[in-house]
């Protein structure tokens, strides 16, 4: 039925006249994003978000055929590649884009971090970022074990190892994860589990609280903008200005996805035997090298404490602690610069690069 | 009185009999282990010893009283008429060892299934023959196993172990000075070392390679002779010798007095095998008796022809899947095609032993379908490459006219917004 006592003259009338939702139509027109010399940091939250969808939309196509098992997973994957009409190109997208959204994550993340873009009144979108990237981080390595070859199944089984050493709870957390004492095609079915349901959906729910965050909030400028003298930074319509900008660096992200599907297949590897020694120089994916490759320097008992755990509980507490970064740097709440937080961001940036590269060279030898 | 005495008689005797039996405390070993070299070695050995850790003593193999040579008196420990027997000869030895060795019901009580015929294979043996006629030089039981510290042969210290055994035969035999007067070869170690059983065995320590005695035998050592050589190599080499017995050769090779496998293989350098053996270049095994025209000549000629054209056929299937994989095509299911035919190149390599074209035919024809199939195959899969690089490019002039139309909309945009 019509109702006809709407304001709306809006085009096209039968939606409008059936859904008055015309305040937000609106607000999204009058949505502007500032537009100052680190502009271009802004477009980084959205990268992540259009790699999100391709995952989402290449993972249900691999749903498709996938099994799940010990026995079928290997060779699900390798039908995929060599018998599924684009199967090769979809999986290919799926594992790339992984990875660049990872790194997009990140870069998003640390950008946010130097640009202060945490102070007040954004410390929710901070946290619910934080929480974004630690299950962006889970996506990968439950996805990392569901090809179930060599590489991934002895990765996941070093990368796991480390959680037995959290104090108390280390042991059950370890079993809780594999599904067992040793990694399994129990460890298969429930990181696939994890990865198909529980993550997207703890993403998702994380994703809308995010991002309404944003609308609603706008865009942080910088408080180096901020303290310049003079107007307030020009501001450019979200729609279509912005969004045609966004869709450019999309369009760029896929075309890049499509030359790295094509040139460099990602590689089938060998079905995972649980009966053979671990290959020589087995390491996680390049995400959790640098904090792989921490764990090598530390010694392995300190002040009569396990060096491990300690690693792992100094791991937890600064992930801890970035997350409430918002709450710890006062003065950016107050609108003031804050170098100290400028160091931190720049140390943890470097260390990262750093010792990434170092796991990478070390392999290589 | 005289019963304390008597007591203490009993005592006495009691503990030193028991005491003579339990090892360590024999008078032999209390002696020999305060004298100096080569009397005092046989006991710093006894702990490796199988004889000593079942329970035997110096007394089991040389005889004696070792009781009563617990205070102290050897004279009366190594009294012949109490059965002393002291170092035996070096003619002697093998008797010597037979007298439990060759003793079935003696033997039964260590190892039921030990064999027990080990001193009627050594009299068959040139070692044994020679050893008859007065020939101390020869290998006698004690030169393979030792005197004392005698080890199972399934110890991998023992001199008899398979992996050490060539080493141990190389002792005398590898020692031109020690084997002049017998005018045999001494190269037999070094060229074994060199061949693929030797590497098989010492290189890589796999126990299914011969060493010396799986092809001479252990104590009844002697070469193989001319007739029974392709059986002794057939022990392993079972379906060669099959093949080889069926095929033409072995009547002429018997009525030629020709020494079977060792005509094309060598005896102790047996080189991995190659297919420049088979066919008729001047370095091929087949020229060498065969000439040009023979019907022998034909059919080396033919075998070779089909056998080269399989294994062309597959370095090219194998060429293409490595090209179409590197560029990141999936090809596992070709490999297994490959790899059947790659066995079917095998076992036609070890059909040629019939030396009939048709028989080796059979096989090459099989795969040969299977690396034609692989070529196929590969050759799709080069294909795939160079269409996924076609679309790639269209995609690529797609998205990129898409974003350059982008990018003019909105400087359009951005133009008019400033206005």
């Amino acid at each position: 039925m019509i109702m006809e006592n709407t304001k709306s003259n809006r085009k096209p009338y039968w939606f409008f006249s059936r859904y008055p939702i015309d305040g937000l139509v609106e607000f999204f027109k009058r949505k502007a994003v500032p537009i100052h010399r680190h502009t271009i940091w802004y477009y980084l939250g959205g990268t992540t978000l259009f790699l999100f969808a391709i995952q989402a939309v290449t993972g249900i196509l691999l749903l498709l055929y996938y099994r799940p098992t010990e026995e079928a997973a290997f060779a699900s994957v390798q039908f995929i590649m060599t018998k599924v009409r684009f199967g090769w190109l979809i999986r290919s997208v799926h594992s790339w884009s992984a990875n660049l959204m990872v790194l997009s994550c990140f870069i998003h993340m640390f950008s946010t971090f130097l640009l202060k873009a945490y102070r007040s009144p954004r410390e929710f979108s901070w946290i619910t970022g934080s929480l974004l990237l630690f299950i962006t981080l889970a996506f990968g390595f439950s996805g990392y074990l569901l090809p179930w070859n060599e590489i991934s199944y002895f990765g996941t089984r070093v990368a796991t190892e480390s959680i037995a050493s959290i104090p108390v709870i280390g042991h059950y957390l370890l079993v809780f994860f594999r599904g067992g004492e040793d990694v399994s095609g129990a460890t298969l079915t429930r990181f696939f589990g994890f990865h198909v349901a529980v993550l997207p959906l703890l993403l998702t729910m994380l994703l809308i609280v995010h991002l309404l965050m944003v609308q609603v909030q706008g865009m942080s400028v910088p408080p180096s903008v901020e303290s310049q003298p003079g107007p307030r930074p020009k501001t450019s319509p979200f729609f279509p200005n912005f969004i045609l900008k966004d869709a450019l660096g999309w369009l760029i992200t896929l075309g890049l996805l499509a030359m790295l599907a094509a040139l460099y297949p990602w590689e089938l590897g060998v079905k995972a035997d649980p009966f053979a020694p671990a290959p020589a120089g087995i390491k996680p994916e390049w995400y959790f090298l640098f904090l792989f490759q921490t764990l090598k320097y530390i010694p392995a008992t300190i002040f009569s404490l396990s060096g491990e755990m300690i690693a792992v509980m100094t791991f937890s507490v600064v992930g801890i602690l970035w997350a409430l970064v918002p709450f710890i740097d006062r003065r950016a709440n107050r609108g003031l610069k804050s170098p100290v937080f400028t160091i931190i961001g720049i140390g943890a940036i470097a260390y990262i690069v750093i010792m990434t590269i170092v796991a990478c060279m070390a392999s290589k030898q | 009185m005289m019963k304390l005495n008597r007591i203490w008689v009993f005592v006495v005797l009691s503990v030193s009999i028991f005491g003579s039996s339990v090892y360590g405390e024999d008078s032999c070993v209390q002696c020999h282990k305060t004298l100096d070299g080569a009397l005092s070695s046989p006991v710093n050995e006894l702990a490796n010893d199988i004889h000593a850790q079942r329970g035997l003593s110096c007394a089991s193999c040389h005889g004696g009283d070792p009781v009563a040579g617990l205070n102290g008196d050897a004279q009366a420990a190594m009294n012949t008429k109490k059965g002393y027997l002291g170092v035996p000869a070096t003619k002697d030895i093998p008797k010597f060892c037979a007298r439990c060795h060759s003793d079935e019901t003696y033997m039964r009580k260590y190892r039921p299934n030990i064999a027990t015929d080990q001193l009627a294979q050594y009299q068959t043996s040139q070692h044994g023959k020679l050893l008859g006629k007065g020939d101390k030089k020869v290998a006698t039981c004690v030169s393979c196993h030792r005197a004392h510290g005698i080890r199972s042969a399934k110890d991998p210290l023992s001199a008899v172990y398979p992996t050490n055994i060539p080493k141990t035969c190389g002792r005398c035999h590898s020692d031109s000075k020690y084997m002049e007067e017998y005018k045999i070869p001494v190269d037999q170690f070094n060229k074994y070392r060199q061949s693929v059983h030797g590497i098989a065995l010492l290189e890589k320590g796999s126990r299914s390679a011969p060493a010396c005695n799986n092809c001479h035998g252990n104590h009844g050592a002697f070469p193989p002779e001319v007739s029974s050589i392709s059986q002794v190599c057939g022990v392993c080499h079972l379906h060669n010798l099959e093949l080889f017995s069926k095929s033409p050769h072995s009547r002429a090779f018997k009525q030629m007095g020709l020494p079977e496998c060792e005509s094309c293989h060598g005896n102790h350098e047996i080189k991995k095998t190659d297919d420049a053996m088979l066919g008729t270049e001047s370095k091929s095994n087949c020229v060498g008796c065969h000439d040009q025209d023979s019907p022998g000549y034909k059919v080396a000629a033919a075998m070779k022809k089909i056998i080269l054209q399989l294994r062309t056929t597959i370095e090219q299937a194998n060429t293409l899947l490595a090209q179409a994989e590197r560029a990141g095509v999936e090809i596992g299911d070709t490999k297994f095609v490959i790899n059947d035919a790659y066995n079917d190149l095998v076992k036609s390599r070890s059909i040629v032993h019939s030396f009939s074209t048709a028989e080796v035919e059979k096989t090459t024809s099989q795969g040969l379908k299977l690396a034609e199939q692989a070529l196929k195959e590969g050759k799709e899969a080069l294909k795939e490459v160079q269409a996924r690089r076609r679309w790639l490019v269209m995609v690529m002039v797609i998205v990129f006219a898409a974003a350059t139309l982008l990018y003019l909309k909105i400087r359009e945009i951005e133009k008019k917004g400033q206005a």
